[in-house]
């Protein structure tokens, strides 16, 4: 059997798990919200919008996680605009907008030579080459985020469970939907690196998928989520060492894992409670 | 003193007309629901919209609560323009558009009733909690309040939303569709409940499609059909003249709300 923690002596290992737990983190909390709101499609979308602002970030050699929260971020919130100005359904508006940005991405991307290596990993995420200055903005955002939520969590169920009441309470229900967004856009575009592009929504969703079928509470909603999410991160990392496959789907896969048996265990629950 | 300043300032009569609505239409897309509406409404009210669907009854409750601004017209809720004092109003939605599939406990969303006076960062404290329970307790629930929502009866949800009601400490309450899939027993505690308000002095505005309970229940009756029918006593259910403008030809056979089959 190999030793479980040799891999720790890498510092691009230590850095790996440190960066896929802060994006468990992110993505759990962040992802209670999208999987109650029914913003799954969103969440892909807007991964996908912030593929041109990734690869101008690249292109100037700055932070990819900045350019792709300013793509993200703007294309969430012009799609809320779109929706409610031209009467057109969100998800219409949602095709236009962000399959425009992801072809744009692709243009600006073939402009450059050799882009294989590198598009693979916007694509596709890579953990493992994460530097210390990605982890720091990833912190930062992770800090950030979860500060938020905690602020207007009460505000954000009330407006998520309720608009016409919470708007009749007084709450800007427009502009709690706008925060939203834009704590998706950016869990997103600082997600990308770990995960990359194609895979972000799944770190978004299937954990706090996977407590929701389970939970009773939001509060264990929330608990459950961010245990499945770092918990999938951690074994995820260890699995793509030893069996060298790409960290990113590795990770996503074991999130797939998680919430294939809790939906098992429901099920075998729910027929002993029922027999 | 704040006290004899606010009594210097408005006249009493003035004081106690809580929503006033002066030649106000409103509606969607700048297609009016209704039209030409005059209506007041003073402190310790107790009153009943009634009207087919489509006849502007929601409409006229979201317009006092600010939810929806008139095409026309000048509304004054509490001295104030809509939505202005939207601490002092509470606006109950028709159940059927909030999301009982979520992992919320009944105290949650009893809760919510204070969430715009606690502002944002803070959390309900034992004092806020202690006056969720006394609210489940007035609205005979107190046993539901650790229950999980998606477990709740037609019933029990009006309960749970006239108890977010109360804990918002409103003088006026908007109630949309309250008697909606509720049963006979429900029904007579909820409006004893609101019945208790009026009597406080609170101004408490209904819609409803249960004609049966109106005549039971209610001082003051309004019928809409895309403007005011009728503005009186429940004699007003009586007329059959009234009854024709307001329901057309199908004039309506007795209770609805057991029966109405948009809410079943």
């Amino acid at each position: 059997m190999p030793d479980l923690f040799a891999p720790l002596a890498f510092t691009f290992v230590q850095r790996a798990l440190v960066g896929s737990v802060l994006v468990g983190i992110v993505c759990a909390s962040v992802g209670v919200f999208v999987v109650l709101r029914g913003l799954a499609f969103l969440g892909d979308a807007i991964s996908h919008a912030a593929f041109p602002g990734v690869v101008i970030a690249f292109l100037f050699k700055v932070n990819l996680a900045i350019g792709g929260s300013i793509a993200a971020v703007a294309s969430a919130l012009t799609v809320g605009l779109i929706a409610r100005r031209s009467g057109l359904r969100e998800d219409v508006a949602i095709g236009v907008v962000f399959s425009g940005m992801f072809a744009l991405g692709v243009v600006l991307f073939s402009g450059i030579k050799s882009y294989t290596g590198d598009l693979l990993g916007i694509l596709f995420g890579d953990v493992l080459g994460v530097n210390e200055e990605q982890l720091a903005i990833a912190g930062v955002v992770t800090l950030v985020v979860v500060v938020s939520l905690w602020l207007v969590w009460k505000e954000l169920v009330f407006v998520s469970f309720d608009p016409v009441g919470a708007a009749a309470a007084g709450l800007p229900v427009l502009r709690y939907d706008a925060l939203l967004l834009a704590l998706i856009g950016v869990t997103i575009a600082v997600s990308v690196q770990v995960v990359g592009i194609i895979l972000v929504v799944a770190m978004l969703v299937t954990p706090a998928a996977a407590a929701r079928l389970v939970a009773g509470t939001l509060r264990d909603m929330l608990a459950l989520a961010l245990a499945f999410a770092v918990g999938s991160a951690i074994v995820g990392i260890a699995l793509s060492f030893f069996g060298n496959t790409a960290s990113g789907a590795t990770i996503v896969l074991v999130t797939t894992a998680v919430f294939a048996l809790v939906w098992g265990i429901r099920a075998v629950r729910l027929r002993l409670l029922g027999a | 003193m704040t006290l004899a300043v606010t009594v210097a300032s408005l006249p009493v009569v003035e004081a106690s007309r809580t929503i006033e609505l002066q030649d106000v239409s409103a509606g969607y897309d700048g297609v009016p629901v209704l039209r030409d509406v005059d209506l007041t409404v003073r402190a310790g009210e107790l009153l009943a919209l009634v009207g087919p669907n489509g006849a502007g009854k929601s409409t006229l409750l979201k317009v006092v609560a600010g939810l929806l601004p008139p095409m026309r017209g000048r509304v004054r809720v509490l001295g104030a323009r809509a939505g202005e004092e939207s601490g002092r109003v509470a606006y109950l939605p028709q159940a059927e558009s909030l999301r009982w599939d979520y992992p919320l406990l009944v105290e949650d969303v009893v809760l919510m009733g204070r969430i715009a006076k606690l502002g944002v960062g803070r959390r309900a404290a034992a004092a806020d909690r202690e006056d969720a329970r006394a609210a489940l307790a007035r609205v005979d629930a107190r046993d539901l309040a650790q229950r999980p929502i998606a477990a709740l009866s037609g019933g029990q949800r009006q309960r749970v939303l006239l108890a977010r009601t109360l804990v918002a400490e409103p003088d006026v309450l908007l109630l949309d569709e309250p008697a909606t899939g509720v049963d006979p027993t429900t029904e007579e505690q909820l409006m004893r409940v609101l019945e208790q308000l009026a009597a406080e002095g609170k101004t408490v505005v209904v819609s409803t499609h249960d004609l049966a309970g109106v005549m039971a229940h209610f001082p003051r009756v309004v019928s809409l059909n895309g403007r005011i029918v009728a503005d009186g006593t429940t004699a007003v259910l009586r007329d059959d003249r009234i009854l024709r403008e307001t329901y057309g030809g199908h004039r309506p056979g007795g209770p609805q709300l057991y029966g109405d089959e948009h809410h079943a």
